[in-house]
């Protein structure tokens, strides 16, 4: 029996919302950060919650902080992002310069909400840096991104990054994940 | 090197030998006669506000427990337990009358009244049967840190039962550290923290904090990129564009000091800090002109930047934030970061004050992630055997220290310094010799 409709459809949505995500990776890999930018809904916000070591019954209530309220890893918009690639293009911004060498893998990506403009997606990160001779840093989690239909393409309106470390293992966070 | 390495400092002709931060044996002598000896941050009142409720923190390399009673009593407890060392708790914070050690089942109450004193073995497993009943339980209990206190919201403790009162131990850096933990509109400890700790390795000497934030304008091309891009509330350039002017001010013989203001009666505008949010910014403008109008000319003071020996580290004003440096190993430094508000702030100041700190501070911080590169660069290339041969430079200003008027045992020395570094080596000098109390202030003249 051939495929149905719908489930042809949802996989080629799938499949346009990977293309995406993987194309945004490789502009960050390549430090194309203005490109990036263009890719970003003027109302984005990015937020990484701090993990915490907590008991069964705190759990499932306060494992992460709240984006919006309590301290986070990253709990910006725009005009911060902006910023912070501002900054990358003065060339004194001394934690990125000697630039490190960054690659994102992407994989698992899942559609876990669908509208005709908007979805949900779903994916897991690995993040590896490196800088300078033996410094390398390995962030590794998962993300829940929200994308809207922007003409023929799609913009970033929200993205969660959750970091599977409570003390980080990295010295700074100059990288966008 | 001597065998208490204060020698490594030497405050009259200005230096500090690259031992002193990168050496084992310093780190580890440093464990017992400063981070077993000195007052140090733990927490705010606010992360532990009901009864049984902990919030586990650190002393030096330690995992301390920071524990409030049934009775509302705060209590700092060595998280180990007294049979095989396991960490009675591996939770950052929560609520508990009891710790039980997940290794043998040994149980320790957290309330004195209970127990007869906090930290009290009160359960062991085969207590009648295998120990025969014999075993003296009251032995037993978790270690605790003899000298608690709470300062207006901010918790400090200390392992040496000799130590200094909390306040002798400031001095008149309590002034500057009032200024932090105050409301906006002067109201004494009317601060909490915002829920959330900030924890993260660095791979540098735990001293390149506090030197850090002690009061050292000089390292501004770290931040030059910051300022370029100006991510301050105020729109304009720089992150401090619209300050008074800000002098060094220290503590000899105390190891305190800080960036900011002397004491001053003299009438202040408010400098629209905020202007990129008009409204936050009247919140901050009403609330400036209450603290002057209720000190109705009394001296106040104003502070950026500040450290409390050892490790602790402060913002006074927005970014409002506290710093632990804790030592991991000579090369390591596990920083810990708290964000503080006014109690009484309505939401859109609480926000504009968070996405500051965070835009600012910590390892996403825009500022502070160029110094964790410098402190780390500066670690890693002070360790070879050629680079020890040279110590580290401390002659910034040396000789020119002058009395800091309307301050006790205090000196200022202009803007741009070393003065207070040499201030924070002096007092790290003390502790290594094994001899921080009583105070030695006649530093001063040193």
């Amino acid at each position: 029996m051939p495929p149905s409709e719908a489930a042809l459809a949802a996989l080629l949505l799938r499949a346009e919302i990977e293309e995406w995500l993987l194309a945004e990776a490789d502009l960050l890999d390549a430090r194309r950060y203005r490109d990036w930018l263009a890719l970003l809904h003027p109302e984005v916000r990015v937020a990484m919650p701090i993990a915490r070591n907590l008991a069964p019954a705190l759990l499932a209530r306060e494992e992460r902080t709240r984006a919006g309220q309590d301290v986070m890893w990253v709990d910006e918009g725009f005009r911060t992002l902006e910023q912070r690639v501002r900054q990358l293009e003065t060339g004194i911004h001394w934690a990125e310069e000697p630039a490190s060498r960054v690659t994102r893998l992407i994989s698992g990506v899942r559609i876990l909400e669908a509208a005709p403009d908007r979805v949900l997606a779903g994916c897991r990160f690995i993040l590896h840096r490196n800088r300078l001779e033996d410094e390398t840093d390995l962030l590794i989690g998962r993300r829940r991104d929200t994308l809207l239909r922007a003409g023929e393409g799609w913009l970033l309106h929200r993205r969660e990054v959750l970091l599977d470390q409570s003390v980080l293992h990295a010295k700074n966070l100059t990288t966008f994940l | 090197m001597s065998s208490d390495f204060a020698d490594l400092v030497d405050l009259s002709e200005g230096i500090v030998q690259r031992a002193a931060f990168t050496d084992p044996a310093v780190f580890a002598a440093e464990q017992e006669r400063i981070f077993a000896r000195a007052w140090m941050f733990l927490g705010h009142e606010s992360q532990i506000p009901e009864p049984e409720d902990f919030f586990t923190s650190r002393m030096g390399t330690e995992s301390v427990i920071l524990a409030r009673d049934r009775d509302g009593q705060i209590h700092a407890l060595l998280n180990s337990c007294t049979h095989r060392g396991m960490k009675v708790c591996r939770h950052d914070h929560g609520k508990a009358k009891v710790f039980t050690c997940p290794y043998h089942g040994w149980s320790f109450s957290n309330d004195g009244r209970l127990a007869g004193v906090p930290g009290a073995l009160v359960g062991v497993p085969h207590f009648d049967k295998a120990y025969r009943g014999e075993l003296k339980r009251e032995d037993w209990g978790l270690s605790r840190a003899p000298r608690i206190e709470n300062y207006k919201g901010s918790i400090w403790a200390s392992w040496d039962p000799d130590a200094p009162d909390f306040l002798d131990y400031l001095g008149d850096m309590r002034l500057y550290l009032d200024y932090a933990l105050d409301a906006r509109d002067g109201t004494p400890g009317a601060s909490r923290v915002v829920a959330g700790v900030q924890k993260w390795r660095v791979n540098c000497n735990w001293k390149f904090a506090p030197e850090n934030f002690i009061g050292d304008m000089y390292h501004d091309i770290s931040h030059r990129s910051v300022d370029m891009v100006g991510i301050g509330p105020n729109g304009g350039q720089g992150r401090r564009a619209n300050f008074r002017p800000r002098i060094a001010i220290g503590f000899p013989g105390r190891g305190h000091g800080l960036l900011g203001e002397l004491p001053t009666t003299e009438p202040e505008e408010w400098n629209n800090a905020w202007a990129l949010h008009p409204e936050v910014d009247e919140w901050y403008r009403a609330a400036h002109e209450k603290r002057l109008a209720d000190l109705a000319g009394r001296p106040r003071v104003a502070m950026s930047v500040g450290t409390i020996f050892p490790n602790m580290s402060f913002h006074g004003r927005q970014p409002r934030t506290i710093l632990v440096a804790h030592p991991i190993s000579p090369t390591t430094t596990e920083i810990w970061r708290w964000c503080l508000e006014d109690v009484a702030a309505p939401q859109n100041v609480r926000d504009a004050a968070r996405e500051y700190f965070l835009r600012y501070s910590g390892p996403g911080g825009m500022t502070e992630s160029d110094d964790m590169e410098n402190w780390a660069y500066a670690t890693a290339a002070s360790q070879g055997p050629i680079a020890r041969r040279r110590p580290y430079n401390y002659h910034m200003g040396m000789g020119h220290a002058r009395p800091a008027p309307g301050l006790s045992d205090a000196v200022e020395c202009g803007e741009i310094t070393e003065e207070n570094a040499r201030i924070f080596h002096g007092r790290w000098a003390d502790f290594m010799r094994g001899q921080p109390w009583p105070i030695r202030l006649s530093h001063a003249a040193e």
